[in-house]
């Protein structure tokens, strides 16, 4: 019996018992539709995370200068050791760095005309703007000959040009840092709010040397923004960053603490790893309510075969092979699955737009989850409709006549 | 002329409860082509598990049986499916239809079983309804049908695969007594025209009567009438 025939058969036989065949595949619907749902709300968790990540700048490597601790009083950074611009210099030698910058900082007050406004300086190189993936909203950066020369420019974070010029434009004009006269180079396009809930636009950046010299006077860094020139490059440019600092400051073996190296690629993984459990985790719960529902094809296949016990034995009678009664069986709970699948794309699909508008999560159906949910659900159909199939199949012909 | 059934002291016991049932104690029988046999016996004599196994239903215990010159009692399941589908025609007491098929698709399942193209077989059934008077019915549900007419259709795919044998157990027994004439008027019509081979099972004694030969089941054992 070709299998065109088997499928007429098997579809015959489900349109027979309509309402138990749709209620047996709503199972399928459900589960397929949920593993769908459930798989699109990971994937978009997880895609929110890999954009964050990208924008934190997960190649990046910190170094920051550690703490003393005398009498047990532990001192803020850069007691221990002070990190210098000749310490970054060392570092943008090394291999696989494709940007250093070097920082040092000072909370200032900022006056223009009238107003002021208190804001955090940052002396800065113009590496600074590859590191943090920043760019400008209006004018220049400055350049590594305003670096070189220690010259009074400035550029403004987002906010401190709005608290400051409001409508004006600030390009060209002079600000007041604490007693310095600085020209305006340039604007910082808007960043928002950091992860951690900080305004990020309320900043104010200036050449570095500018800010060592004529405004905190000391020649230290508060910190040095490494970038790699690729994730996997990060684990070993960190062990040379401590191996150059250590033997640049004489620290010797076995001192801990004498400066600090962030790594971000960690935190990266680490939080793309959770977001793949999290994925996985929500796919599997909702893979249990497939399970569920290939149970309740199987219990339905069980009753049919019962029923339809005089009908087996009839057909062998007539000359069916017990692959022939097999695969009549096993099709129609396979098109139960199928269906079930099919419909069940379109209810997992329709689910994840609804909860994407109206719960605001980030929501991303996949073709790959969508091809899993469905072949997935089609497995359920196959694995639990093999036991009644072979069932029937097996029933001896004599048996089957006989049965009431 | 070979014989078309051989069977040479054929036995078969079973288990009912705790009752060791010895259904046939050592059968043995032989049908010539274009014979009508008929197989008479109180309920109970084993009637029903003789049939069973001349129609590869079911194996023996023990004894030989040929079909065709060919020993069957070895041949695995799918071998036994093509013998009933390519040698044997049943009717059954109960008529044996499909539920809820048309009688044209009742007619049709053997032929689809031995792989026969879907016009084809639509034709060849629909011919054969058209023969035994239902050419009206071909579309009727086999519950819409009457006793007499559901007995028909089973007749009728009963001859579809061109069968070697006709095995009929009871084909009267469900039927009044004017219908059961007319369909075993039409066996005995079928045997004489067309040479069908015949083996009818049954416990009524005028219709067993129109069998050319009769054969009596008594306590697992087969006697000979004449």
């Amino acid at each position: 019996m070709s299998m065109w025939e088997c499928l007429r058969l098997a579809l015959r036989a489900l349109r027979r018992n309509r309402t138990r065949a749709v209620l047996t595949t709503l199972g399928i619907v459900i589960g397929v539709g949920s593993v769908i749902a459930m798989m699109a709300i990971g994937t978009g968790a997880r895609e929110r995370i890999a954009e964050q990540l990208e924008q934190m700048g997960t190649n990046n490597i910190v170094v920051r200068a550690g703490s003393a601790v005398r009498s047990g009083v532990r001192a803020g950074a850069g007691t221990a050791i002070r990190l210098t611009t000749s310490d970054a210099v060392a570092i943008s030698e090394l291999p696989q760095v494709s940007a250093v910058a070097p920082m040092a900082r000072q909370n200032v007050q900022l006056r223009y005309r009238g107003t002021n406004w208190a804001t955090r300086l940052e002396g800065v190189t113009p590496d600074y703007l590859v590191v943090r993936r920043w760019t400008l909203a209006s004018g220049d950066f400055f350049t590594d000959w305003h670096v070189a020369n220690a010259a009074q420019v400035c550029v403004l974070g987002y906010t401190v040009a709005r608290e400051l010029f409001g409508v004006t434009d600030p390009l060209g004009e002079t600000v007041i840092i604490g007693r310095l006269p600085c020209r305006v180079l340039g604007v910082l396009s808007e960043k928002g709010a950091s992860s951690w809930g900080r305004d990020q636009d309320d900043i104010l950046l200036a050449p570095l040397s500018m800010v060592q010299r004529k405004i905190r006077g000391k020649p230290y860094l508060h910190n040095i923004v490494v970038q790699t020139s690729s994730r996997e490059a990060t684990k070993q440019l960190d062990l040379d960053i401590r191996q150059l600092l250590r033997r640049r400051h004489r620290i010797e073996q076995g001192q801990t603490g004498a400066f600090r190296i962030h790594n971000r690629t960690e935190i990266a993984e680490a939080s793309e790893q959770s977001a793949n459990v999290f994925t996985w985790l929500l796919g599997s719960i909702a893979a249990v309510s497939l399970l569920v529902g290939g149970i309740g094809i199987m219990n339905m296949m069980l009753v049919s075969v019962t029923e339809r016990t005089r009908e087996i034995g009839i057909r062998m009678a007539l000359g069916a092979r017990q692959r022939d009664i097999l695969a009549q069986f096993l099709l129609e709970a396979i098109l139960l699955s199928g269906a079930g699948g099919i419909f069940g794309v379109a209810m997992g699909v329709v689910s994840a737009s609804l909860l994407a508008r109206f719960s605001g999560l980030p929501v991303t159906v996949t073709a790959g989850a969508v091809g899993i949910a469905f072949v997935f659900g089609l497995l359920v159909g196959v694995f639990f409709g093999l036991h009644p199939a072979r069932r029937a199949a097996r029933l001896q012909p004599v048996d089957a006549l006989r049965y009431e | 002329m070979s014989a078309v059934i051989h069977m040479q002291d054929i036995r078969k016991a079973y288990a009912r409860g705790d009752l060791h049932v010895e259904a046939l104690r050592g059968v043995s029988l032989e049908v010539q082509p274009g014979e009508f046999v008929a197989i008479t016996g109180p309920s109970g004599s084993g009637k029903s598990t003789l049939m069973n196994i001349l129609g590869c239903l079911d194996r023996p215990d023990a004894g030989i049986y040929q079909l065709n010159g060919e020993d069957i009692t070895r041949l695995g399941s799918d071998a036994l499916a093509q013998a009933r589908n390519r040698t044997f025609g049943f009717v059954f007491q109960n008529f044996g239809l499909l539920p809820r098929t048309s009688a044209l698709e009742n007619v049709e399942t053997p032929l689809l079983y031995a792989g026969v193209a879907r016009q084809e077989r639509r034709r060849r059934a629909g011919d054969l309804l058209q023969k035994l008077g239902l050419g009206d019915r071909i579309g009727h549900l086999s519950n819409q049908l009457s006793g007499g007419q559901q007995q028909r259709v089973a007749i009728a795919r009963a001859l579809v695969n061109n069968p070697t044998v006709l095995l009929a157990d009871e084909p009267t027994g469900n039927l009044d007594s004017a219908t059961g004439a007319e369909i075993v008027n039409l066996l005995e019509q079928l045997n004489r025209d067309e040479g069908l081979t015949i083996v009818l099972i049954t416990h009524e004694a005028e219709v067993a009567a129109r069998a050319r030969r009769g054969m009596m089941l008594h306590d697992g054992r087969l006697e000979s009438q004449t």
